[in-house]
């Protein structure tokens, strides 16, 4: 299926918003996630199953001011 | 010694960790300010560039405290969600809240910000707001649980200082017990010690120390002048005058007549 992840449409079979952080090899990275504007948690990270569409955010420490 | 949401700093100055010329440089820079906190960001994280992860490593190695912020952020929803974020990615409730309403000023949204920030105070986080010096919308930030404020100085970057000294003056006054840190605008450690001298409580900058042409000496020149601005604050400044009062005693003076006196 069709989703958007960090803005750029990607091709993905991930069922879970965890899978879909193993398969891009953020399984040990130190990263969070949101779905469809809203924040889920690491731990909710398995338990939250992907739709067509669905817009992920996978985020890490950057420089701010 | 500052106070902020309970925890005790010895440093007045709050410095930003981007656009510095190197990692080094930004690691010698924060070491020069002596600063105890610094604020950081998050940023999408490519699977390929993995960017974030090594800068975290840097940021663990200088053992501050980090305060994560929402750069960027245009509504309430937006700010929400990355303040989630963040305290799951650095592990901390403290949250720089900012929800910008515009491009060219970088100013505070303010009635999104109100928003987001009694959404994030009811959730446990300890809000630090980039606000404005009005003092309705200060006062709905207290109201709404933000223990600490973060009015500007003038638009972020842009160099300006205190544009509003009366503005920051009176919020000042309006707020006596509340910590209040002068966030964005700062261009030269002068600004940062007339903000000082006026009684805040700390200064948080970024581009005025990164941009510099050297940018550790810069962080040198406002760890000391914060210092400075602050020991005067706390040693009382005299009241301007507008004529002149001699500081040499006129008792005394050789060939004093009294009819020279006007």
């Amino acid at each position: 299926m069709q989703i958007l992840l960090n803005g750029e449409p990607i091709a993905t079979d991930a069922r879970t918003l965890h899978e879909l952080c193993l398969k891009l090899g953020f399984g040990e990275a130190k990263v969070a996630t949101a779905l469809n504007g809203s924040f889920v948690a690491a731990t909710k990270r398995a338990a939250t199953e992907l739709a067509p569409a669905d817009e992920v955010e996978i985020v890490a420490p950057r420089q701010g001011g | 010694m500052l106070e902020l949401y309970g925890e005790r700093f010895t440093s007045r100055l709050l410095l930003g960790t981007a656009q510095y010329p190197s990692p080094a440089i930004l690691r010698q820079a924060v070491e020069a300010s002596a600063a105890e906190i610094v604020t950081v960001s998050l940023r999408r994280e490519s699977a390929r560039a993995r960017a974030g992860q090594g800068f975290w490593e840097l940021i663990e190695q200088l053992g501050v405290r980090v305060l994560p912020n929402t750069a960027g952020c245009r509504t309430a929803k937006e700010a929400v969600a990355t303040a989630e974020m963040a305290r799951e990615l650095f592990n901390t409730s403290w949250i720089k809240l900012e929800v910008i309403a515009n491009d060219d000023t970088l100013q505070p949204e303010l009635i999104g910000l109100v928003e987001a920030a009694t959404i994030l105070s009811a959730e446990g986080f300890q809000v630090l707001p980039y606000t404005t010096e009005d003092l309705s919308v200060a006062e709905r930030l207290v109201g709404a649980g933000c223990a600490v404020l973060m009015p500007w100085a003038a638009p972020i970057g842009s160099a300006r200082g205190l544009v509003n000294r009366e503005g920051l003056k009176a919020l000042r006054a309006y707020f006596p017990d509340v910590p209040l840190i002068v966030d964005a605008g700062i261009g030269a450690p002068s600004d940062a010690a007339e903000a000082m001298e006026l009684g805040y409580d700390a200064i948080l900058l970024n581009t005025a120390v990164a941009k510099a042409g050297d940018p550790v000496t810069m962080a040198t020149a406002f760890a000391r002048a914060i210092e400075a601005g602050r020991l005067a604050f706390e040693a009382g400044l005299i009241e301007p005058r507008d004529m002149a009062t001699p500081s040499t005693p006129v008792a005394g003076t050789p060939f004093f007549k009294i009819d020279r006196v006007s």
